[in-house]
């Protein structure tokens, strides 16, 4: 039996990550089908229905210009995918590449990027997100950039520890030994035995990102209107407080739904890689004591 | 101990160095500047208005010199005047700071008296259905917009229960109101916004606790205080929870920087003037001084914080305070 299907196997042993990976696909299918899915066009305007609460023809009611909520939604979550997924890759790509230099070489290499490390750590995220966005132009794409170059530092963090634990065991020296060049050491070797925490990492980073997306379009730095997100629906939903809770109440429990099933979806992982379990495995559901490293948006 | 702090201190420079710079950085490399968005409006504009613009803002000299003079004058604390009104940047942040400030320490003590006691309990009954149920809380709490929940309790409690008040920190007829009016006026204010930057908070630390406790109750001084014969509350209570607390204590000179920062979007939503609105504005306007000044006292703040961490670690961990001698 193969290292997937024994992970996969531990996986699905967890009974709430299984339910929250199906949410996952779930969610990324309604995303990817938005067209044949979605009931109406989400931009049609219809002056004779503003703000009409939920029915049977608009089971999420409809916002300020009488577009249907529910097919918004439908469309924004387009929106959430891409960012989360664009944006954590970036962050993988950049703070893996950090972290197996710093990790791999060592010394005043190591030094140098740790403390580059340090002082990215020491911004509040959030406002640097803002800062960034605000002066350059707010878009989708500046937020996967922003998102990715400020959420690197802890994969570097995980995968310059793992490269270091790595590199003085037996089959690098033996590597080494045969001649194998610093890059093939690296990337062909060592980095390949590093990517278990990068997964879990890179899970709980899409919660995170999307999380975020939602912020920066909700106060108007994300996709701009007409486009829809879940984000800028619940800007309409601040909007019309007063009068229209299904704008507030409806795009947010799908920020909740997703962003808790890439949570969940990570602690499953992170338990299901961890070799320390594997021995002492009982079959009981078992949820282990760590801090889920979580990002929530602006606390 | 004081060699260790010192040490540490010195080692803070070349970061904060590093700070301003990327802080430089980010604002100066972009296009596009304040005075870009200060004729846009003015399509008029000459030429010349906007030279004479530039010049007033210094941002006609070459950048390393504009980086040089930024620097001399925030070794000094001077941040400059805003771009916006003229004012001078550190009054600015300095007006914004009690606000804040006072939402943030009652959220926190909200946190601390919640989330600990919900920790250590959860890991005493692990497994129970106590244990389950916070689990999930832990995580929906992880997982949920702020900004979303203080719609939704505005809704509840502002609009359909009218109950409390949905903007700001006070009420306009404040100042007729008695003391004891104004006390209750401002808890009715406030008990939303420090509820709910609390919310995200008390999952965070309640799951840390839980775990910090899991992992005291395996240590062989437990199993001795129970083989000793013991009580169960006794050995949770006063051998158990004070080692447990230990890690707990670092989440609080973590939390320093937090005190200030001020959530964003929390602020703008419920109109509240402090930080996190003075840091959106001032972004949006592009107020180059303001957001500068802002992000190097967040980023000095955390490395403070991380710094008052381990201090206060080593503080009640006598293993590191013997170690670091």
């Amino acid at each position: 039996m193969n290292i997937s299907s024994i992970v996969f196997r531990r996986f699905s042993r967890n009974r709430l990550s299984l339910t929250a990976l199906f949410a996952v696909f779930a969610i990324i299918a309604l995303a990817l089908l938005a067209g044949i899915i979605s009931p109406r066009d989400p931009m049609a305007i219809d002056v004779h229905n503003v703000l009409s609460p939920p029915s049977l023809a608009h089971p999420f009611g409809t916002d300020e210009l009488g577009r249907d909520v529910l097919s918004r939604m439908i469309w924004g979550s387009r929106v959430s995918l891409k960012v989360g997924f664009i944006a954590v890759s970036l962050a993988i790509l950049v703070g893996t590449i950090v972290g197996s230099i710093a990790g791999f070489y060592g010394g005043k290499i190591d030094a140098l990027l740790m403390r580059f490390v340090d002082i990215m750590l020491a911004f509040p995220t959030f406002f640097l997100i803002l800062a960034v966005i605000a002066i350059l132009e707010p878009s989708i794409y500046t937020i996967m950039a922003v998102i990715g170059f400020t959420g690197w530092m802890d994969v570097a963090r995980l995968v310059r520890a793992e490269f270091l634990t790595l590199r003085e065991r037996d089959f690098v020296v033996a590597a080494k030994a045969l001649g194998a060049g610093n890059l093939r050491l690296m990337f062909k070797h060592i980095l390949p035995n590093a990517l278990a925490p990068v997964f879990v990492a890179a899970t709980f980073g899409v919660a995170g990102a999307i999380l975020t997306e939602s912020g920066l379009s909700f106060l108007g730095l994300g996709v701009q209107p007409p486009n829809p997100s879940w984000g800028n629906i619940l800007t309409a939903g601040k909007d019309n407080i007063e009068v229209a809770w299904w704008l507030s109440l409806f795009p947010g429990l799908a920020i909740l739904v997703t962003v808790l099933s890439y949570n969940l979806v990570g602690e499953g992982l992170r338990d299901a890689l961890d070799p320390r379990l594997w021995e002492r495995e009982s079959s009981a559901t078992r949820s282990k004591g760590k801090t889920p490293k979580v990002s929530t948006v602006d606390n | 101990m004081l060699s260790y702090i010192g040490k540490r201190l010195l080692m803070m420079i070349p970061l904060i160095f590093g700070i301003t710079l990327i802080t430089f950085a980010v604002v100066h490399l972009a296009p596009g500047g304040p005075v870009e968005v200060e004729t846009e409006m003015q399509l008029k504009a000459s030429a010349q208005a906007r030279e004479n613009l530039k010049k007033l803002y210094g941002l006609d000299k070459p950048l390393h010199v504009q980086y040089m003079d930024w620097l001399k004058r925030f070794a000094k604390l001077d941040f400059g005047k805003s771009f916006v009104d003229g004012r001078e940047v550190i009054k600015k942040i300095g007006e914004r700071i009690p606000v804040t400030l006072t939402i943030n320490i009652l959220s926190l003590l909200l946190i601390l008296v919640t989330a600990i006691p919900l920790g250590i309990l959860s890991a005493t009954k692990r497994y129970s259905l106590f244990d389950k149920l916070s689990t999930i809380f832990v995580f929906v709490g992880f997982s949920t917009p702020t900004f979303w929940l203080a719609l939704l309790l505005m809704i509840l409690f502002g609009v359909n229960l009218g109950i409390l008040p949905i903007s700001g920190i006070q009420s306009i007829d404040v100042s007729e109101m008695g003391p004891l009016d104004r006390l209750l006026d401002w808890a009715k204010h406030l008990i939303l916004p420090v509820g709910i930057s609390a919310f995200g908070g008390i999952a965070g630390l309640s799951r840390y606790s839980r775990s910090s406790m899991l992992e005291v109750i395996r240590q062989d001084y437990i199993r001795t205080a129970r083989a000793k014969g013991l009580e169960e509350s006794d050995v949770i209570l006063r051998h158990a929870f004070r080692n447990a607390l230990m890690p707990v204590v670092t989440i609080l000179g973590l939390s320093v920087p937090g005190l200030i920062g001020g959530g964003v979007i929390f602020e703008t939503i419920f109109a509240i003037p402090g930080m996190g609105q003075l840091f959106y504005s001032s972004a949006m306007s592009r107020d180059y001084p303001t957001i500068m000044g802002i992000l190097v006292i967040g980023a000095i703040l955390t490395l403070i914080g991380n710094l008052l961490a381990d201090i206060s670690y080593a503080f009640v961990d006598p293993r590191i305070r013997r170690a670091s001698r």
